[in-house]
């Protein structure tokens, strides 16, 4: 499999959010803005390649059996890396993301990756699909951020669209998550059977 | 290399060896970023303080005074010998979602001379609006330069004097709660700070 394919398959064919619907609860829990969603996902990002680099580096050292704790202590390591060198230099963003960077231990895309790809891959491709399920997981949560932004407040990445009066609360809020999430995985559908079919 | 087989002991070295490494970086960055991130949270309750009290020329964040009764700290701010006012790090656990932090400033006859919002989880789009509300002269929802001792600081719906957020009346709740609660607080310091 050449890298590209692999980057193109984590962002595109098998994105996490659109086709697999891995790690819904930072999905719906941090894209009430553009800015938010955006940071969130490249804060997963950058975990997703350090654990699933690592993880294929150390695979043939950890027996079947305890892989899973071993992965998860992998993971949550540079987890809580990411959040000290926010809490210290990123101070405004990772007030903005709170709880949900602690969360990203949890998120199912880190773990999946690892059991499925980075434990029966080299390292160089390893790397590559974190990037490329890292850039689904961003572009995704970025384009989820920016709808809800607009319906519910008029604004997006705080630029004003239209007055915010005109804006419907519900989308800022857990249930327009997922109203949004659905209609945005039912457009990507369209475009891949459109695509496919011609 | 060939992959390890499950037997006791290379379970036992490798998930062994792998936390004592995890446990060896994270001391290490931890010990990195210990200062950085006790000047970033330093930063912002100076910067904090300097917003919400009157001006000031000593150090507030030396000159400060617990109430033992709320666990509120204030923060005194001087101009010269006399007390310009001061700033109270005050909280409400009532928020709707759970704690909510601000930072209340007053002047010497207790009006209110600004907040700051330090820390809440509050819905986003509503309660979250507690740092702008507060502050917009429109109707009664300021409450900056309201003085307690004169206005009732409850939402209008409880019979109080103030404006609380549409949509948001637990939010609005909790915040004045924090109100009340520094305004005791920034009293009693001034009682018994002279």
């Amino acid at each position: 499999m050449n890298k590209l394919k692999i980057i193109y398959n984590g962002l595109v064919k098998e994105n996490p959010t659109f086709v697999l619907l891995l790690g819904m609860c930072p999905t719906l829990g941090t894209t009430g803005s553009a800015l938010t969603g955006m940071s969130m996902g490249l804060a997963t990002m950058g975990v997703l390649v350090c654990s699933n680099g690592a993880i294929s580096a150390l695979k043939n050292f950890i027996p079947d059996s305890v892989r899973i704790p071993a992965y998860i202590v992998v993971i949550a390591s540079f987890v809580t890396i990411l959040q000290m060198l926010m809490q210290a230099y990123l101070p405004a963003l990772n007030d903005s993301l709170g709880i949900f960077i602690p969360l990203i231990v949890v998120n199912c895309i880190l773990l999946g990756r690892a059991e499925a790809f980075a434990s029966k891959h080299p390292v160089g491709d390893s790397l590559c699909d974190g990037l490329g399920m890292g850039l689904g997981f961003t572009c995704a949560l970025t384009l989820l951020g920016m709808v809800r932004e607009l319906l519910g407040t008029g604004r997006v990445f705080s630029v004003e669209v239209y007055p915010e009066r005109f804006g419907s609360l519900i989308f800022v809020l857990a249930p327009g998550a997922f109203i949004a999430l659905g209609f945005l995985i039912a457009l990507y559908n369209v475009i891949k059977n459109r695509r496919s079919s011609c | 290399m060939k992959k390890l087989v499950s037997s006791l002991l290379w379970m036992v070295v490798s998930l062994g060896l792998i936390t004592a490494i995890a446990a060896a970086v994270l001391s290490y960055v931890h010990e990195v970023t210990e200062v950085p991130i006790a000047d970033v949270e330093r930063q912002k309750k100076t910067e904090a303080i300097a917003e919400v009290v009157p001006p000031f020329d000593n150090d507030p964040m030396t000159d400060t005074w617990v109430d033992s009764e709320s666990g509120c700290t204030v923060y005194i701010a001087k101009k010269g010998k006399n007390i310009v006012g001061g700033a109270v790090e005050s909280y409400s656990p009532d928020g709707f979602s759970g704690r909510i932090d601000v930072i209340f400033g007053f002047d010497a006859e207790g009006t209110v001379t600004g907040y700051r919002v330090i820390k809440h989880a509050e819905t986003p789009g509503l309660g979250a609006k507690m740092e702008q509300w507060f502050r917009d002269p429109q109707g009664r929802r300021a409450v900056i330069g309201r003085n307690p001792s004169v206005d009732n600081m409850a939402v209008a719906k409880d019979g109080g004097d103030v404006d609380g957020i549409t949509a948001a009346t637990i939010s609005s709740r909790a915040f004045l709660d924090a109100l009340r609660r520094g305004y005791e607080s920034f009293k009693k310091s001034n009682n018994t700070v002279r």
